[in-house]
């Protein structure tokens, strides 16, 4: 088995908010990300498939390929877009790194799998170079 | 659902690597320039990956601003700037980037809630590193 990873970048704003709290708790629990008018990250998404290298090819997938669902599943919906206003995902659901990496995945599979190659594995979501979460399809 | 979470901390220290097991000739032989008697030093980062079911309430595996305080508190704190061959951890083991990242996990591991670290990654330059899931 081979893991063949791709990163891209996209830059979002995003603020975290319970509704379901007061005003009071939300600051206290996500500190400067509870600011509402929100605030941006430059995120890198980076994607590992898995899979066997074509016996013609040598490829776990073709990367253009992989590139292009990346773009048209993911950046296409939240490159330059506020996350909480504008990513239907995200209407109720907190945009944690956490979650962002969980909707990132659920955008990708259906795409990676029904191309019938490599299986997706592992989506990583960097929202400074410093903090990311990852997320392995798991319940 | 379960994701993980991951922070990179940096912390600066000094080392010596030697062991009195082997001759001075052999510690040069095995060690090479991080043998050097008076020590060197370098900016590591520790990443440290917790995971868990990511709370229904705040779209968190954990907190990051208490992932911080225990890093910091525990781990941090203790070793930035400092002599890691004096840390009663690493007395007497040889202050590798393996030792540290052991002795990082041991102190996180028993820091963080239960079941929550799964991962502590121990970078001692740019093209080095060791990773410590706690086996």
């Amino acid at each position: 088995m081979i893991y063949l990873t791709r990163r891209a970048t996209f830059s979002a704003s995003h603020y975290y908010w319970n509704p379901a709290w007061t005003e009071q708790k939300n600051e206290q629990v996500f500190g400067r990300c509870a600011n509402r008018n929100g605030h941006g990250h430059n995120y890198t998404l980076e994607i590992t498939v898995a899979g066997e290298p074509d016996p013609v090819t040598g490829f776990v997938v073709d990367l253009t390929w992989l590139k292009n669902v990346m773009e048209r599943e993911v950046l296409a919906a939240w490159d330059h877009r506020h996350l909480n206003l504008e990513a239907p995902e995200f209407a109720e659901a907190i945009p944690t790194t956490e979650n962002i990496a969980i909707e990132a995945w659920k955008r990708m599979e259906s795409a990676i799998t029904a191309a019938g190659g490599a299986q997706l594995s592992r989506v990583r979501v960097y929202e400074t170079p410093e903090i990311f979460a990852e997320y392995r399809g798991e319940p | 659902m379960k994701a993980s979470f991951g922070r990179r901390y940096t912390i600066s220290a000094s080392h010596r690597l030697r062991t009195d097991a082997l001759s001075a000739e052999e510690n040069l032989a095995t060690y090479g320039k991080c043998n050097n008697p008076h020590g060197h030093g370098h900016n590591y980062v520790v990443e440290v990956m917790v995971a868990g079911a990511v709370d229904a309430e705040t779209g968190m595996v954990i907190n990051m601003a208490a992932l911080d305080d225990v890093v910091r508190g525990s781990v941090v704190d203790r070793f930035d700037h400092a002599n890691l061959n004096m840390d009663p951890l690493l007395v007497n083991r040889v202050p590798t980037t393996e030792n540290l990242g052991r002795a990082v996990f041991t102190l996180l591991k028993d820091a963080l809630p239960a079941g929550k670290l799964e991962r502590v990654r121990v970078e001692e330059t740019e093209n080095n590193f060791f990773e410590c899931e706690g086996e």
